[in-house]
C-alpha cells in the first residue's frame, strides 16, 4: 500500500478521477482530434487578447449570458496562459492603470498556510505590499465571516482584494450567499474585487451558483477582476487555459488597450489549442453536463471519507468536511501532523493537512481514512 | 469614490505592424498586397501547416497513452534539451560540459521576457534596473517593452543600421560596444535581423566578440529565425555557436514560431549556457520561481509536438527539408524583385535585395514612397521600408516591382 504513495505527486493540485489520474472531460478528446485535421484551421498568430470566441463564451460562462455588464458592453475578456497568467496580467493592469492617489498599492489576500505563489505574482507585477485577511477559523473547522469582515472594513481605502468566487484554495471553505452579500457591501463602499475562479462548476455542481459572488458583485454595479481557469474543470492542465475578465464602468476600449500593451511584453499572444478545445465544449450545453459529474464525485468522495473517519471514532467532528463542495478539503493538522502523514504515510498533502478530494479513490479511501485518524490521535 | 480604474486612461496606440494587417483585411482592393507581418507564406499567398507539422499533431492527437498534467515549471524536457541542441549543435563542448540548460516558454517573447526577469533580478548583485540594456538601431519593436516592463530603465539604442550605404554600421557598432559601460547587456540576432535582414559576417562577429569579451558585456541573443536564413539550422547558428565557444555566458532566446509554422502555440526556448553546472543549476532554479509567478508552467502542445519532430530522425529530416522549402521559396521572391527592379530601370541600388538574409528586407524607400505604396497601391508594408519577402508571389512580383519604380520615380 505505501509503495503505491511513494511516487506520487503531492495530493494537492489536480482533479484526478477514479484510476488516479488526470483527466479529460470526455468531449474533449474526439474535439482535440478533429482540431488536429482540420483543414480550415492556419498558423497565424492569435489576436493578442485571444481567441475571439473564447473569451465570448469564457466571459459569458462566469457573467452569464443577460448580465447588465455584457448587455451594456461594460466588460473584455483577455485569454491568458492559465490562472497563474490571468493573476499576473491583472495584476499588471491593476498597477499600470487603477486608482488615481499612490496610496492605493495595497492587496489583501485571504491569509493560506502555505508558500503561496499569488503574493510573489502581485510584487513580481510591482505591487509590494501584500496583506492577508483572516478567513480559515482553526476552532470551526470554517470559515470565520465576522473576522473577515472585520479585516475588510478596516483595510486601506482603495485597496484590492482577492476573493475566492467559489472553490477556496487550500481550504475548500466557502461563504454563504449571505455572507457574500455582506462582503460586497464593505467592497463597495471602498475596496476592489479581484476574484478567482479557478473550478467554475466543480464545487457546487452548478456553474451559476459557483460564480454566484462574482454576478452579485455586478449587479451591484462594481468594477472587477475576475481570473479564470480551465484546467480542473476541463481536465486540460497542460494546455494553460485561462481567461481574465475585466468589468468596468467606462473607458473600456482605452484600458484593453492597455491590457493589450502589457500583454506583449508577457507572451505577445496566447496559445490556441486549449482554448480552441474551450470554446468548441461551451458552445455546447450538453458538453458542461460532465462537469456536474465531476463535481458529484468530488461530493461522493468527501461523504464516503466523513463516514469512514467517523466509524474510526474519535472526539473529532467531521461535518466540514461535506459542508463545502469542490476540490479542497482542509483538516487543520500542524505541522508535526503533516511531517507524519508525508514522511511514515507517504501522503503528500498541503500544509496544515488542505487536501484535494478528487485524489482520493475506493483504493486508498481507507488507508487516507486511517492515516488521518493516526496522525490527529497522536496529537503531541 | 467608488474604487476602479482611472477614468483618465489613455488609449494605447495599436501595434503598428497588427494595425498594418488589420487596415489589409479591410482593403476591398483585388490588388492588394500585404508585405507587413513577420508569417511565411505560400506562392498561393497562404499560411503553411508543415506537412510534417500536420503528421505529428494528428500522432499526438490520436496517443492515448499521453497524460494531460501540467508539464513541470520549467517545460517538457525532452523539448528543452532538443531545443537547445538545435541552437548549439548535438557536439557543443557546452553541452558536453553539462552546463547548457534551458526554459521552456511562451514563445520568443516568453523567453526574452524570463531571461530579462532573471537578470534585472540576478545579473550583477540584485539589483539590476540600472544596468544598460542596449537594443539594435532599428530592432523588433516589442524588445523595448519587454526589457522595460521587466524593471530595467536604461534601454539604449547601438548602432547597427547604415541607412546611407543600405548595410551594417560596423564602425559605429563596435564603436557603442567600446563606449558601453562594463557589464552592460546586448540584445543580439541571432541571424536574420529584424527589421533590416543585415546580420554581420563571420568576420565581422569576431570583431563583435572581441570587444564583448574583453568588456564583459553580457550577450542576450534573440533567435527567431533560425533555418530561415539561409535554410541551414547549423550555417545560422554560427554566431550563437562562435559565441559559446568563445567561452562567453550567454542567453539564446530561441522560437519555433516561424521554423516550425506554430505560430500560435507559443513555442519558445531560453537556452542557458553557464559558467560550470553549479552555475547552471542556481541560474535555473531562480528562473523556476520567476516562471512560478508569471504562467506557473508553460503550455503542452506546441513543445511536445517540436520535441517529437526534433528526436525523431526521419521527422526531424521532414522538417529540415519543409525549412529548406521556406527559406528557397524567400530566397526566390529576393532574386526575382532584384532582377524585375533592375530590369526596369528603377534608380538606386537594390543589391541589398539579395545580400539581405531571411524573411525581412530593408528597401530603404522613404515614408512618403512607402505611404503612396500603401494609399495609391494598396501594398502594405511597414512605414520603415521594411518588407516580409514572403508577402510576394510568382503573381503579385511584377505589380510589386512595378509600384516601388514608380514610389521611387516619381514621389
Amino acid at each position: 500500500m505505501n509503495s503505491e504513495f511513494r511516487e506520487r505527486q503531492p495530493i494537492g493540485v489536480k482533479n484526478l478521477s477514479k484510476h488516479g489520474h488526470t483527466t479529460w472531460l470526455p468531449p474533449v478528446r474526439k474535439i482535440k482530434q478533429q482540431i488536429s485535421t482540420d483543414p480550415t484551421l492556419t498558423p497565424e498568430y492569435t489576436h493578442i487578447l485571444g481567441i475571439p470566441e473564447f473569451t465570448r463564451r469564457a466571459t459569458q460562462l462566469a457573467l452569464g449570458k443577460d448580465s447588465p455588464a455584457i448587455v451594456e458592453s461594460r466588460v473584455f475578456g483577455i485569454q491568458t496562459v492559465g490562472c497563474t497568467g490571468a493573476v499576473r496580467l491583472g495584476a499588471e493592469l491593476l498597477r499600470s492603470c487603477y486608482c488615481s492617489s499612490s496610496s492605493w498599492t495595497h492587496v489583501f489576500i485571504s491569509l493560506s498556510f502555505l508558500e503561496d505563489s499569488l503574493a510573489g505574482t502581485f510584487k513580481a507585477a510591482g505591487i509590494e505590499d501584500v496583506q492577508y485577511y483572516r478567513y480559515w477559523d482553526a476552532e470551526s473547522n470554517g470559515v470565520c465571516v465576522e473576522n473577515m469582515l472585520y479585516d475588510l472594513e478596516n483595510a486601506p481605502e482603495q485597496c484590492v482584494v482577492v476573493l475566492f468566487a467559489s472553490g477556496h484554495r487550500p481550504t475548500g471553505a466557502e461563504l454563504s450567499q449571505e455572507d457574500w452579500k455582506r462582503v460586497a457591501e464593505v467592497m463597495k463602499r471602498q475596496l476592489f474585487a479581484f476574484f478567482l475562479m479557478s473550478a467554475q462548476g466543480l464545487c457546487s455542481g452548478s456553474l451559476e451558483q459557483d460564480a454566484w459572488p462574482v454576478r452579485h458583485c455586478v449587479s451591484l454595479g462594481l468594477e472587477l477582476l475576475c481570473a479564470q481557469s480551465f484546467s480542473h474543470n476541463f481536465g486540460l492542465y497542460g494546455e494553460r487555459v485561462g481567461h481574465l475578465l475585466c468589468v468596468l464602468k467606462q473607458n473600456l476600449l482605452a484600458v484593453q488597450s492597455q491590457a493589450e500593451k502589457l500583454v506583449q511584453t508577457l507572451w505577445s499572444c496566447p496559445p490556441m489549442e486549449g482554448a480552441r478545445v474551450v470554446a468548441t465544449v461551451l458552445s455546447n450545453p450538453a458538453h458542461l453536463e460532465s462537469v456536474k459529474a465531476i463535481a458529484e464525485r468530488c461530493m461522493l468522495i468527501r461523504e464516503r471519507l466523513r463516514e469512514r473517519l467517523r466509524l474510526l471514532g474519535g472526539p473529532w467532528q467531521w461535518d466540514h468536511i461535506i459542508k463545502p463542495g469542490g476540490l479542497y478539503c482542509c483538516f487543520g493538522l500542524n505541522t508535526q501532523q503533516v511531517d507524519f502523514l508525508v514522511q511514515k504515510k507517504h501522503i503528500y498533502l498541503l500544509p496544515n493537512g488542505c487536501l484535494n478530494v478528487s485524489a482520493i479513490n475506493s483504493r486508498n479511501l481507507d488507508y487516507v481514512a486511517e492515516s488521518i485518524h493516526q496522525a490527529l490521535s497522536s496529537k503531541r | 469614490s467608488a474604487p476602479g480604474f482611472r477614468p483618465c486612461v489613455p488609449l494605447a496606440a495599436p501595434v503598428a505592424v497588427f494595425k498594418l494587417t488589420a487596415d489589409f483585411r479591410e482593403d476591398q482592393n483585388p490588388s492588394k498586397v500585404n508585405l507587413g507581418v513577420g508569417a511565411y507564406r505560400t506562392d498561393e499567398g497562404q499560411p503553411w501547416v508543415l506537412p510534417v507539422v500536420r503528421k505529428v499533431e494528428k500522432m499526438i492527437a490520436d496517443d492515448h497513452s499521453l497524460n494531460h498534467e501540467y508539464l513541470p515549471i520549467l517545460g517538457l524536457p525532452e523539448f528543452r534539451s532538443s531545443a537547445s541542441q538545435i541552437a548549439l549543435g548535438e557536439d557543443s563542448p557546452a553541452i558536453k560540459d553539462n552546463r547548457v540548460g534551458a526554459v521552456q516558454c511562451l514563445g520568443g517573447t516568453g523567453a526574452l521576457k524570463i531571461g530579462a526577469e532573471f537578470l534585472r533580478r540576478w545579473y550583477n548583485g540584485t539589483d539590476n534596473t540600472k544596468t544598460p540594456i542596449y537594443v539594435s538601431a532599428p530592432t523588433w519593436e516589442n524588445h523595448n517593452a519587454v526589457f522595460s516592463n521587466a524593471g530595467f530603465e536604461d534601454i539604449r539604442p547601438y548602432k547597427y543600421w547604415d541607412a546611407g550605404k543600405r548595410g551594417l554600421d560596423l564602425e559605429g557598432f563596435l564603436s557603442d560596444l567600446e563606449s558601453a559601460p562594463d557589464h552592460s547587456i546586448f540584445v543580439l540576432h541571432a541571424c536574420a535581423h529584424n527589421p533590416t535582414g543585415t546580420d554581420p559576417t563571420q568576420d565581422q562577429w569576431k570583431q563583435i566578440s572581441d570587444v564583448m569579451k574583453r568588456k564583459s558585456l553580457f550577450a542576450f541573443f534573440d533567435s527567431a529565425y533560425q533555418g530561415f536564413a539561409s535554410g541551414n539550422l547549423d550555417k545560422d547558428a554560427w554566431a550563437v555557436r562562435y559565441f559559446v565557444s568563445q567561452g562567453f555566458e550567454l542567453f539564446c532566446a530561441q522560437s519555433f514560431s516561424k521554423n516550425f509554422g506554430l505560430y500560435n502555440e507559443r513555442v519558445g526556448n531560453l537556452t542557458v549556457v553557464a559558467k560550470d553546472q553549479d552555475n547552471l543549476n542556481r541560474v535555473l532554479s531562480q528562473m523556476e520561481k520567476i516562471v512560478r509567478i508569471t504562467w506557473s508552467n508553460p503550455p503542452s502542445q506546441g513543445a511536445r509536438l517540436v520535441a517529437i519532430t526534433l528526436n525523431t530522425p526521419e521527422l526531424f529530416a521532414e522538417w529540415k527539408d519543409n525549412v529548406k522549402t521556406m527559406a528557397d521559396r524567400v530566397l526566390l521572391m529576393r532574386a526575382q524583385l532584384k532582377e524585375k527592379l533592375k530590369a526596369l530601370g528603377t534608380p538606386g541600388t537594390w543589391e541589398h535585395i539579395t545580400e539581405q538574409i531571411g524573411m525581412f528586407s530593408f528597401t530603404g524607400l522613404n515614408p512618403k514612397q512607402v505611404e503612396y505604396l500603401v494609399k495609391e497601391k494598396h501594398i502594405y508594408l511597414m512605414a520603415s521600408g521594411r518588407i516580409n519577402m514572403c508577402g510576394l508571389t510568382t503573381k503579385n512580383i511584377d505589380y510589386v516591382a512595378e509600384s516601388i519604380h514608380e514610389a521611387v520615380t516619381t514621389v
